[in-house]
């Protein structure tokens, strides 16, 4: 499964590196990041290009999810 | 359309409606809020600039801060974090500022001004979008200004917001103790600086507006830049409802009047309404998010952004020192070249700050 690192990056790069993944037909992605506005953003993201997103740590200051196409 | 969409129509609805009866009260026409304008009324008041007729400790501004900083504390995202090419922000943050003088007010007055029929606002709109566009085409070649770090202590995110708090108790306090300049503080006696609405309700309508933009993540230039870069329309509806808001309420009170000329802190000079927003949007695309956007994230601990806001407060005291800012007879010369300058200087930061 890729992973994408998206810890410290402020908006909109982590919405822009998980949807290049993403774009490059990426079926599984593990995303690590640490603020929760980057999370909401990738969330609604995964939301919006079928994705279904799957919260493996979600804390206040670091997340990770799993995205998987549908 | 989801709760989460109907919540920052809703609360932009209400910072339209709160603006606009700020101005009813007393702040300047189409200035409710604008927060590259109120920036440089606190660096007049403290003695940066000598623009006589712009000086005053705007409360709306400590209260932005504080309504953050108190809403990102119970929502547990209070969190010092710093480290992403600072320095560079902060120069980022002076021409922002810079920009925003050219066209007088940063893009949330620009939505304010539309919606009390200023027609050059429009205009500065498109050159607003311009620049956002321009931006994302940084973004897409792979523009990072680099990592942030979460810091060990908290400390420094408090200190932005008990600098302010300071302002705030020298405003009430009211003490002189440099009679011989009238200082420590400088309040306009006449033009737009003198113009305000009373100090209690303009905190308050700014912690309110803090609170708003904290949870919605309002952002103007966001708005747009979401909106290009994944069609994604959140953000937007904010900027909507701040017009919608705005505009009924100027219609309700009289203060609607549409067309280009005799506008209230305008000039009519298009090309430079254009790029002084097209230098502002391409600035605040790359800085992650507007003049506004960069007071609610200082509240919440992220210095990078407060760098960006003491940026703005220098980059005021040049716009007047060095005459760049505009008034409403138009742009100076050496607004034109600055505003010029800016826009090539953020063109280099752009095109060389990318990752492989």
């Amino acid at each position: 499964m890729e992973k994408i690192d998206v810890r410290g990056l402020s908006c909109p790069m982590p919405v822009i590196r998980t949807k290049k993944a993403m774009d490059q037909g990426a079926q599984e992605l593990l995303v690590v990041g640490t603020s929760q506005v980057s999370k909401e953003n990738v969330l609604k993201l995964a939301a919006s290009q079928g994705y279904q997103a799957e919260l493996v740590v979600n804390g206040k200051d670091n997340w990770e999810m799993k995205l998987i196409r549908q | 359309m989801d709760r989460g969409k109907w919540f920052i129509l809703i609360a932009g609805l209400c910072i339209g409606a709160i603006a606009a009866v700020l101005v009813k009260l007393g702040n300047p026409p189409n200035m409710g809020f604008c927060i590259a304008c109120f920036q440089r009324d606190i660096a007049g008041a403290l003695g940066l600039h000598r623009a006589g007729v712009v000086q005053y400790v705007r409360p709306e501004i400590i209260g932005l801060l504080f309504g953050a900083m108190i809403t990102s504390m119970f929502a547990g995202e209070f969190k010092t974090r710093g480290g992403s090419s600072t320095l560079v922000r902060f120069f980022m943050g002076v021409f922002m500022m810079i920009g925003a003088l050219v066209f007088l007010g940063c893009p949330l007055r620009d939505v304010l001004r539309m919606a009390g029929g200023d027609y050059n606002a429009v205009v500065g709109l498109l050159g607003f979008i311009a620049g956002v566009a321009t931006g994302v085409f940084f973004l897409r070649r792979g523009f990072n200004l680099g990592r942030a770090e979460y810091s060990h202590s908290n400390v420094g995110g408090l200190l932005l917001p008990l600098f302010f708090a300071f302002l705030l108790f020298l405003l009430l306090k009211g003490t002189v103790f440099n009679p011989e300049a009238g200082g420590p503080l400088f309040f306009s006696k006449e033009g737009p600086g003198s113009m305000a609405a009373p100090v209690a309700i303009s905190l308050v309508a700014g912690l309110i507006v803090g609170f708003l933009a904290q949870r919605t993540r309002l952002c103007m230039s966001g708005g747009i830049r979401d909106f290009i870069l994944i069609r994604d329309n959140y953000l937007l509806l904010g900027f909507i409802g701040i017009f919608l808001g705005a505009l009924i309420l100027n219609i309700v009170f009289g203060f609607f009047k549409p067309g280009f000329n005799d506008q209230p802190i305008a000039h009519t000079m298009h090309i430079w309404n254009f790029l002084g927003l097209y230098l502002v949007g391409l600035t605040a695309t790359l800085l992650g998010g507007c003049p506004l956007r960069q007071l609610i994230l200082s509240g919440e601990g992220d210095i990078d952004a407060a760098a960006v806001v003491v940026g703005m407060l220098v980059g005021a005291a040049f716009s007047h020192n060095f005459l760049f800012a505009a008034s409403a007879a138009g742009v100076p010369t050496y607004g034109q070249i600055a505003c010029i300058i800016g826009i090539l200087v953020m063109g280099w930061i752009g095109w060389s700050y990318r990752e492989a």
